[in-house]
């Protein structure tokens, strides 16, 4: 062995040098900052587009607010921009439609995205379930002109010829079920402290007592319901109820994920402590995943917010506030589909204010959507600085 | 890195060929604009083309406004529309170049439509401007059933708009009741399904609606004619310029003045020039 390392050490060098030489290592340095470099402008590509967009869009939306001010935009509800003598610029009308088809949008989609997302998440089998979410998600990849066709089309002379008993039909598909449940949750709360011998009998009259009133309640509404005309079928409950539908694939995939993530060892933890399913998905799953289905509906509301195929041909474009203001039955006309309708005579030589005005209704879109977005952010992370994460 | 350097090369010259092929291609004629005049320049087109297949002819409609600033932006050949081109509209021509020369293709009634069921048979144009205005809100005011009137009417991009708002509304404001829909296909489509609607569409959209009488006159394409109709107006197709005889530009815009333009234009159901 020494005899080994005495010839080695006579001169040659028997193994290379595992240090690079100084140009070797200039070049390497070189690369490596060129590749980085690429890759951050490839990155920040996307949020320059943004910058972009807001950019241009605010440039032409403030000249508007210098010609006409503020006022008139956002508190009038005449919208009148094409008339030569006095054109008019009030918005309130257009964003209170836009506010309405929004809200009931909302009022579809939620309950019954999320009690898709619990079903997926906690009810079905795995194989089912396998089954039903990719099907949920074929909603989403229908094309919105093939939704606004379908409501402009079908929808609205079936909501004008047979609205009323539409309407009565979902007076009772809602109100059965919530009645039952709530007959249930009833009995058993007011016979709690009964004992035994008395409990049942006590159950059964007051089920039988509440049955009737719910019953009856139900026929009157549903009464009610079918007497009502829809004298115009291109309207704000038209809308919602496609707006909902398309909104429910975002609300059920996010529900879902933040529903799954939860994770199993909370759900085996209130199994394990006597927990029944439903007790376990009401008082801890859903609590755990409060925020998670928070972001997916907000980001429902900005799937409904933002659509304009299905708003400008079945809402029925008419710059007015219902009356009164829940009224779904009522035509009512959207930010977007503004823009889209009058983009074509709004010249940029001809009418000033009136190519003006679409750009600031689309920076009010913008910024609301980007005050969802935020808020979104900031739920998420608050939820997770409480989880401790 | 001269991977990406080579790529990019390719891709712009790959660009560069395909705009140039598109651009000076003489045997392509783009029509756009008004949705009135949308039918006559399809069935001039598909004439036209029957005659010289190797012609590529696309006709689009996105109305008159949409039409007059294609013309100016270069953006077709052809813009039809249903009314004339408005001032302000001539002088942006101008600043851009562009020689609007007008062309009178056909004659066109607004007519006043309304659901076959609606008992209703003839209006004064008081009563439909006050229809229109929101102080006629009822079918019962106008001797009908007890049902809210369901107002349509075409969007502010529409020459048929235009003219209607010249003609019969007086420059007076629509109720902000009315609901805008973007063709005049389209109102026909409301009025034919919703049995309490009123809407206003050409001559050539009668087809399942039932058209009342204006001032007692008909609307048929004698009465627009003679003029006996108070709601008629011509339908135009701008050009830039005025196009070289012999031309399939020239051919294609003077067709309405040939037998068999003119025949075209009665079976589409407007009336043909004199």
């Amino acid at each position: 062995m020494e005899r080994a390392l005495t010839e080695r050490d006579a001169g040659r060098p028997a193994v290379p040098s595992l240090l690079l030489s100084h140009a070797a290592r200039r070049r390497q340095r070189l690369a490596t900052a060129v590749g980085q470099a690429f890759l951050l402008s490839v990155t920040s590509l996307s949020v320059f587009a943004v910058l972009f967009i807001f950019y241009f869009i605010a440039k032409d939306a403030i000249p508007f607010f210098q010609l006409q001010g503020f006022r008139e935009f956002f508190t009038s509800a005449h919208w009148y921009p094409s008339a030569a003598a006095h054109p008019e610029f009030g918005a309130l009308a257009i964003f209170a439609g836009s506010g309405l088809v929004t809200l009931g949008a909302i009022v579809v989609a939620v309950p019954l995205g999320i009690a898709a997302a619990i079903c997926l998440s906690d009810v079905l089998p795995f194989s089912t379930r396998q089954i039903v979410k990719p099907v949920i998600e074929i909603l989403a990849a229908i094309p919105s002109v093939a939704y606004g066709f379908f409501a402009l089309v079908v929808f609205a002379p079936l909501l004008q010829e047979r609205g009323g008993s539409l309407l009565s039909v979902a007076v009772w598909i809602i109100g059965a079920p919530v009645a039952i449940l709530a007959i249930l949750v009833a009995g058993d709360l007011a016979t709690d402290k009964l004992d035994d011998r008395h409990r049942t009998a006590f159950r059964w009259i007051l089920s039988a007592v509440l049955g009737m009133a719910a019953l009856y309640g139900l026929w009157a509404a549903g009464n009610a319901a079918g007497a009502i005309r829809i004298s115009s079928g291109t309207n704000a409950l038209n809308v919602s109820i496609i707006l909902g539908l398309m909104a429910l694939p975002t609300v059920v995939s996010v529900s879902e994920d933040a529903l799954q993530a939860a994770g199993r060892e909370l759900r085996e933890g209130s199994y394990a402590l006597g927990a029944t399913r439903a007790e376990t998905v009401m008082l801890t799953v859903l609590p755990a995943a409060s925020s998670g289905i928070l972001a997916a509906v907000i980001l429902g509301v900005m799937r409904a917010i933002g659509e304009t195929m299905v708003v400008w041909m079945a809402s029925g474009n008419s710059a007015h506030l219902p009356v009164p203001w829940y009224n779904f039955l009522e035509p009512v006309r959207t930010l977007t589909a503004t823009i889209a309708g009058d983009m074509g005579e709004a010249d940029h030589v001809t009418g000033s204010a009136r190519y003006h005005v679409l750009f600031a209704m689309a920076l009010s879109l913008l910024v609301f959507s980007f005050v969802c977005n935020l808020c979104s952010e900031w739920i998420v992370k608050r939820a997770r600085r409480k989880a401790g994460r | 890195m001269k991977n990406s350097k080579r790529m990019i090369g390719m891709v712009a010259a790959i660009g560069i060929a395909a705009g140039v092929a598109l651009a000076g291609d003489p045997n392509k004629i783009v029509v756009d604009g008004s949705t009135t005049v949308g039918p006559i320049a399809k069935a001039f087109a598909e004439y036209y083309k029957g005659k010289h297949p190797d012609l590529n002819i696309t006709v689009s409609e996105s109305g008159s406004g949409n039409g007059a600033k294609s013309l100016i932006n270069a953006a077709c050949d052809v813009a039809t529309m249903s009314r004339p081109m408005k001032n302000s509209e001539k002088q942006a021509a101008k600043d851009a170049g562009v020689l609007p020369i007008e062309n009178i293709v056909a004659w066109d009634g607004i007519a006043l439509i309304v659901h076959p069921s609606n008992a209703a048979g003839a209006l004064t144009i008081e009563q439909i401007r006050g229809i229109y205005t929101g102080k006629i809100s009822n079918w019962k005011e106008l001797g009908g059933p007890d049902v809210p009137i369901v107002v349509v009417s075409r969007d502010t991009n529409s020459g048929t708009y235009e003219t209607f708002e010249t003609l019969v509304m007086n420059k007076e404001k629509m109720t902000d009741k009315a609901e805008y829909v973007g063709s005049s296909g389209a109102i026909r489509q409301r009025v034919m399904s919703t049995p309490a609607a009123v809407g206003y569409v050409g001559l050539a959209f009668l087809e399942g609606v039932k058209a009342l009488k204006v001032n007692g006159i008909e609307p048929t394409p004698e009465t627009v004619l003679d003029k006996s109709y108070p709601i008629g107006r011509p339908l135009f197709m701008y050009t830039n310029g005025r196009p070289k005889e012999g031309t399939h530009l020239f051919n294609f815009v003077n067709m309405a003045n040939t037998p068999e333009g003119k025949k075209i234009v009665d079976a589409t159901g407007f009336v043909s020039l004199k």
